[in-house]
């Protein structure tokens, strides 16, 4: 029951959120509708049984990578979006998007793999504990670990390089 | 038997003067040019004469004397009959009179041209061209199959094509030699198409593995056969229909009218025929088919002929009907008497060419009968050789002419394959024949000069032309002698000669009763023969042309007035050209033109190339519009191919569950 | 915890924001704002592979999300630096304008 409405609430805010987004007016309005999305799939993540996750969510996306938009937008202060008009092609990408999803929810509705996810999922076998986790991660994963880790540090430099002064 | 094992060494030798003359005799002074291309050809003689004893060395078994040098093509090893061409090479008695021949009178006319292009521009070009002839002409009468033969056949061809249009910067002559080499591709085509059927049939084009099998083979098949091999001689010997080409050949200089469209060239199809005999002889309506046209050929040709006026025009329309004479020979079973007249043709008609470049060398140039006479003081030597060759090609008693004339018509008349409709032509013909050769030579020679005397210095030609003139009328005279005596009863040597050559056709025919009964001793086959009609009708010719030309020469002109009609219609040949032109040629035109040209080639070929090109174009134009510069529309196109992609995906998993 | 939400309902959700970042990302003219419809594409998916790593039972979905995470910062990160010297150049955030490879 509880998880139930739970979702729904969750799920309803999600939604809510990303609709926001699309129709602020201002960036940093949509920004914060971002954070709230981010919110609201932590809680999704919990529900899923998935802590540490949910835990890095709100820690990283929400907690940082989020600030450095409102940063960046505040920073940039251009003020108000000015009254889109359309591309041309920005309609049928729209009606492409619809597309999307309607081709997924068929296919998880009417095809045989999606059907065959779409019972509920069984009571776990293994705990997500971060244990479990890290133990992948420090295990098979090892080799992206150490690549992402790299990948940050070019990301640094090529912040700091873009952001540089020309001098 | 050193020769006959290179045969091969006859016709090497003028491809290489040839080939000499041809690549350096542009810096070569004439005497150089002279001595490459008489000389190969003298040589060629000499070796076609030596390869002659030789040949008369070898035991009756060992004729044909085949030799192959090496295997030029083969195909389809695999199946049940592979298609080998050897370059084979052979001698028998019939290559034998035709190489003898071909050599000789080829020698005498490089020699005679010597002296009549002295003064033409290209003389290096023309002597390659006269030797390449003879190294085909050689190759066609000594190819032991069907491949060889057509090598040489087509290789005559195009130096036909290359000497008639000669004088290249003139257009009528590049037009006649364009005109030649098509006419005789269309014979040329049917012959294609039977070489081929004889493969089919016979499985072999070789001569020696065909005429033993030709006894097994449905009549039928091979009529169709000869059929079309004949198409290929209606073509080269210009018979009837295809002879259009042999009067405008007229264009080439007159050694080349002589060599090629008299005494070799066009005797390639009789040769062609005699050779094939075998087939021949066993589909009997390929054979009448064969005579009719030569019949009828050689009447109508003559009847062109009495209208003519220009001297080598006249000489034209002979050859074709003195051709359709060997092809009634051939057609009425007489292939050795056939072959005779070949053999005095290739003197007497030769030798009437040479003399009236003579004339035409002497006139400076003037080729028009009407605008000569009373040149007999003038150019005696001349004279009297021309008036020799026309004593024989008239048929009058004691010239070579007469013995082979007189031979084919006595087999039309009396022979196995004998009839009377076309003996009748025949005999017409003769006639015919006599009167307008007379004709010629009375309105050439005799009469008053009607040109200006002050203005042409009429002159003789110089030794290296008249010589060759003098040997030729001696065999006019006498080359007819050693076949002559059948019908004064003696050796007839010529078709015993041949008889080997032809036996399978004497074997195939039943024979049918010879002379009549009354002709039994010498003397009285001698009176038969002399009072018989060729000769009455030759004499009738000769006499009819001396009243209309010498006695009373203002009736020709009456008696065109009052018969306009034909004559114009004689003048004009018929109109055939026209009507070819009309009929054929211009449809023909039309649809290269509108059809070909405007349709596919401009219109399919074109239009795929272009349009290719278009749509390439095109499509660049539009999909250069995706690099728009705008990044939404980069965005909407980034989501296009994730939505084909999901689908794909999806579609794929689908499957494959 | 039992009458368990089905998977299924998890990947709707998930679609349904994932074509929401795609409206937004086509529809909006803010280059900040695009990207922030990336980022919420980015979420939308992480939220089907953990839903995904819940049905298979399995961690290589958890895992695959964190670094989807750690990717995300390092691409705003530059992404971000990118936008700045994009507004000092042009002097406009409007996505529209970044358009001088137009013909």
């Amino acid at each position: 029951m509880i998880p139930l409405i739970l979702f729904i609430l969750c799920a309803a805010l999600a939604i809510a959120g990303a609709i926001v987004l699309i129709w602020a007016h201002e960036p940093i309005h949509s920004a914060l509708a971002l954070i709230l999305v981010m919110v609201a799939l932590a809680i999704l993540y919990l529900l899923l049984g998935a802590p540490f996750i949910s835990a890095v969510q709100i820690i990283v996306y929400a907690g940082a990578i989020m600030v450095l938009f409102v940063f960046v937008i505040m920073l940039l202060n251009f003020g108000l979006e000015e009254r889109t008009n359309f591309s041309k092609l920005a309609i049928p990408g729209a009606l492409l998007a619809v597309v999307l999803m309607a081709e997924i929810a068929h296919w998880l509705a009417h095809s045989s793999i999606g059907r065959a996810m779409a019972n509920g999922p069984a009571a776990p076998a293994t705990e997500a504990s971060t244990v479990e986790l890290s133990k992948m991660l420090f295990r098979q994963y090892l080799f992206p670990f150490e690549a992402t880790s790299i990948l940050i540090l070019i990301a640094i430099l090529g912040a700091l390089v873009l952001a540089r002064k020309e001098s | 038997m050193f020769l006959l094992d290179h045969l091969w060494i006859i016709l090497a030798l003028p491809l290489l003067g040839s080939a000499i003359n041809g690549l350096f005799g542009k810096n070569f002074p004439k005497s150089a040019v002279n001595s490459v291309a008489v000389g190969s050809v003298a040589l060629s003689f000499l070796s076609a004469a030596e390869a002659v004893r030789e040949f008369f060395l070898l035991a009756p078994a060992q004729i044909p004397f085949v030799k192959s040098y090496f295997t030029w093509m083969v195909g389809g090893e695999a199946s049940a009959h592979p298609f080998r061409v050897d370059f084979a090479l052979q001698i028998d008695q019939l290559t034998v009179v035709m190489l003898m021949v071909v050599t000789f009178v080829g020698m005498l006319i490089h020699i005679y041209s010597t002296g009549y292009m002295a003064h033409e521009g290209g003389y290096y070009r023309f002597f390659s061209y006269l030797n390449l002839f003879m190294f085909f002409m050689l190759t066609l009468v000594t190819g032991a199959n069907l491949i060889v033969m057509f090598v040489g056949w087509e290789g005559v061809g195009l130096c036909s094509y290359l000497l008639i249009g000669f004088y290249f910067l003139k257009k009528s002559a590049a037009d006649a030699g364009k005109k030649a080499f098509i006419v005789t591709r269309i014979g040329d085509f049917g012959f294609t198409v039977g070489i081929l059927m004889v493969f089919a049939t016979f499985g072999t084009v070789a001569f020696g593995e065909i005429f033993p099998q030709a006894g097994n083979i449905s009549e039928p098949v091979l009529t169709t056969i000869c059929i079309l091999l004949f198409t290929g001689a209606i073509g080269k010997s210009a018979q009837l229909p295809l002879y259009v080409w042999l009067p405008d050949a007229m264009e080439g200089p007159t050694p080349v009218s002589a060599l090629i469209h008299a005494a070799t060239m066009v005797t390639a199809g009789v040769y062609m025929v005699a050779r094939m005999n075998p087939l021949f002889s066993r589909a009997p309506v390929a054979m009448l088919i064969v005579a009719i046209v030569g019949a009828i050929t050689a009447f109508y040709s003559a009847t062109i002929g009495i209208a003519q006026t220009d001297i080598k025009k006249v000489l034209a329309y002979s050859t074709v009907s003195q051709l359709g004479y060997m092809f009634l020979a051939c057609g009425v079973g007489a292939y050795s008497a056939g072959i005779f007249h070949l053999m005095t043709h290739a003197f007497f008609k030769g030798l009437l060419f040479l003399a009236a470049g003579s004339v035409i060398h002497a006139m400076g140039g003037e080729q028009d009968m009407m605008k000569m006479g009373g040149l007999r003081k003038k150019i005696p030597v001349t004279y009297w050789t021309m008036f020799i060759a026309t004593l024989a090609i008239a048929g009058i008693p004691g010239f070579a002419g007469f013995f082979s004339k007189d031979a084919i018509l006595e087999a039309a008349k009396d022979g196995p394959h004998a009839n009377f409709i076309l003996w009748l032509l025949g005999v017409t013909g003769a006639a015919i024949t006599s009167f307008y050769m007379f004709r010629l030579v009375f309105l050439t020679f005799f009469g008053k000069p009607r040109y200006d005397e002050h203005k042409v210095h009429v002159h003789e030609s110089p030794a290296n032309m008249t010589v060759p003139l003098g040997i030729l009328a001696f065999l006019s005279i006498f080359g007819g002698w050693f076949a002559a005596p059948k019908l004064i009863g003696g050796l007839d040597y010529f078709e015993k000669f041949l008889a080997p050559v032809f036996a399978s056709s004497a074997s195939a025919v039943e024979s049918a009763p010879e002379a009549p009964a009354e002709a039994t001793t010498p003397t009285m086959a001698l009176v038969h023969s002399l009072t018989g009609w060729p000769v009455i009708v030759g004499v009738l010719g000769l006499l009819v042309a001396w009243y209309l030309y010498i006695k009373r020469p203002d009736l020709p002109k009456k008696w065109a007035q009052s018969m306009r009609g034909l004559y114009l219609l004689l003048l004009n040949k018929y109109y055939v050209d026209e009507i070819y032109a009309a009929l054929i040629v211009r449809p023909l035109l039309w649809i290269s033109t509108n059809v070909l040209w405007h349709v596919v080639d401009e219109g399919a070929i074109d239009g795929v190339v272009n349009g290719t090109a278009t749509v390439a174009r095109g499509s660049g134009g539009e999909l250069r519009k995706i690099q728009s510069g705008n990044t939404r529309s980069y965005a909407a196109w980034v989501i296009l191919g994730a939505v084909g992609f999901t689908a794909l995906l999806f579609g794929l998993l689908e499957v494959a569950h | 915890m039992t009458g368990a939400i089905p998977i299924s309902w998890y990947l709707v959700l998930s679609a349904i924001l994932f074509g929401l970042g795609v409206i937004a990302f086509v529809f909006k003219r803010n280059v900040i704002t695009v990207f922030m419809s990336i980022e919420l594409m980015l979420n939308a998916v992480n939220l089907a592979f953990v839903a995904f790593a819940r049905a298979h039972d399995q961690l290589d979905g958890l895992v695959f999300v964190f670094f989807v995470i750690v990717v995300a910062a390092a691409e705003a990160a530059v992404g971000l630096a990118i936008v700045i010297m994009l507004a000092q150049n042009r002097q406009s955030l409007n996505v529209e304008r970044v358009n001088l490879l137009k013909l």
